[in-house]
């Protein structure tokens, strides 16, 4: 049976992983080729790097970073982050990346999502939504959860999916760095809603949490940092609970 | 030993050459059929699209020379789709290496999704690829066709239907899934099939 999937993100700035508390104050979690690796030895599933550094040069940073991930690590990792073009993309997977996660330019330029899909398939394109909760909807935003797309998350992720996007990637804005759980409710209707992987970010801070999002959010993998990074959380040991829980996870 | 990766439009070149240099081997990345023809184990790796890469492969002759390769072949994911007889991926003509199509997934439910993306596990594994294998081994499939169950199956996974996850015919070896990118598992089979 196919398994759910446990993926630790790293947030690469200036080449070290950082996490964020809600976006912001950042706290320095270490090496991301060692940490890969480890994570990777404990059982993750995959990885994601995230660079969340802008400039010109720094992105050269993150390419030779890339080129040494791949390097050394036996499982398959995404990489985001000021991706706005075909030949970011082609750039990435050139070091060495499996898949790119793409997020603000996609909002701001469907059409890249079908470019991605149609010259480097549907497989490697993640769509990553950083989404709040207002009222009764979900709204997307931009820029790492700064500027507000006025496009509703349910929409936007049926839209990327029919543009060829291979997998969803969804940040609760409402849930993230808080570590009271994922946000299962939304994540349930994305499942119902799309015919494609969704990863349920923003929120973990137990173990629990992972199994509700899996079991009740019916998400097909789940994505956390702090509490991986910082060593609150064991990946051995969470997915030998969850499959004691009646999660199909890979031990 | 002297390991030739097959040069050609596709993906993952890199990320096997990764693998490879990982198991302290450093393949030579070629299209030149006479270094291929003298390597001691070709590598075809493949990720992409069926039809333009079986143009590429007519387009530059490696198609014959891969067929008449005799020392051990590995073709992975698309490469092994490549060395079927047809794939419904572009209506192609193949390396007809196997006897077999290649179908399209077709979901029976919601939850079936497509592509075959993630971590599934392998059952009735047979043959050396598989030898030092812990039970019902878990490894990395990303693909949206599938080849039946046939005579030259040597591994079967189950998503949607049990499909052929690996395949062998004397010389040419063959994996649907990415020992590449499948852990310490996926090493296991890289080193089978180098100490072949």
């Amino acid at each position: 049976m196919l398994a759910k999937r446990i993926i630790p993100c790293l947030d690469i700035k200036d080449g070290t992983t950082v996490k964020g508390i809600n976006f912001v104050n950042f706290r320095d979690a270490g090496d991301p080729v060692e940490l890969g690796e480890r994570y990777s030895d404990e059982g993750a599933d995959e990885l994601v790097y995230l660079d969340i550094t802008a400039s010109h040069e720094e992105r050269k940073t993150f390419t030779d970073l890339v080129k040494r991930i791949a390097a050394r690590i036996n499982i398959p990792f995404t990489v985001g982050g000021g991706i706005n073009e075909l030949k970011d993309v082609d750039r990435l997977l050139g070091a060495g990346a499996d898949k790119v996660s793409i997020n603000s330019a996609a909002l701001r330029h469907p059409q890249l999502i079908e470019e991605i899909a149609k010259h480097f398939g549907s497989q490697v394109c993640v769509v990553a939504i950083d989404a709040n909760r207002e009222k009764d909807d979900w709204y997307c935003y931009l820029n790492g959860g700064r500027i507000p797309a006025g496009k509703p998350l349910f929409q936007w992720a049926a839209e990327a999916e029919s543009r060829g996007a291979g997998e969803i990637l969804f940040t609760s804005m409402t849930h993230d760095g808080v570590k009271e759980g994922y946000a299962n409710d939304a994540l349930r209707r994305l499942a119902e809603v799309l015919h494609i992987p969704v990863i349920a970010s923003g929120g973990a801070g137990r173990r629990e949490h992972f199994r509700d999002a899996f079991l009740l959010g019916k998400a097909d993998a789940a994505l956390a940092a702090s509490v991986f990074h910082f060593g609150e959380t064991a990946i051995s040991g969470l997915k030998r609970y969850l499959s004691g829980e009646g999660v199909n996870v890979r031990i | 030993m002297d390991v030739a990766i097959v040069k050609y439009n596709a993906g993952n070149i890199y990320s096997v050459d990764y693998a490879l240099k990982r198991l302290g081997v450093t393949p030579l990345i070629t299209a030149d059929p006479e270094k291929l023809a003298a390597a001691d184990k070709v590598i075809f790796p493949g990720v992409g699209e069926a039809g333009t890469t079986m143009q590429y492969l007519k387009a530059h002759g490696l198609d014959r020379l891969i067929k008449e390769l005799k020392q051990p072949v590995l073709g992975i994911c698309l490469g092994m789709q490549l060395m079927c007889r047809y794939s419904e991926e572009g209506e192609t003509d193949c390396l007809a290496i196997f006897d077999a199509s290649v179908k399209r997934f077709i979901p029976q439910k919601h939850e079936d999704k497509v592509p075959h993306m993630g971590w599934n596990t392998l059952s009735d594994t047979r043959k050396e690829l598989f030898r030092d294998m812990p039970e019902s081994p878990y490894v990395y499939f990303v693909h949206s066709y599938y080849v039946p169950v046939n005579d030259y199956t040597t591994a079967t996974t189950d998503y949607i239907l049990p499909f052929t996850a690996a395949l062998q015919k004397g010389n040419f070896y063959a994996t649907q899934f990415h020992p590449e990118k499948s852990g310490t598992v996926g090493e296991t089979i890289l080193k089978n099939f180098l100490t072949i």
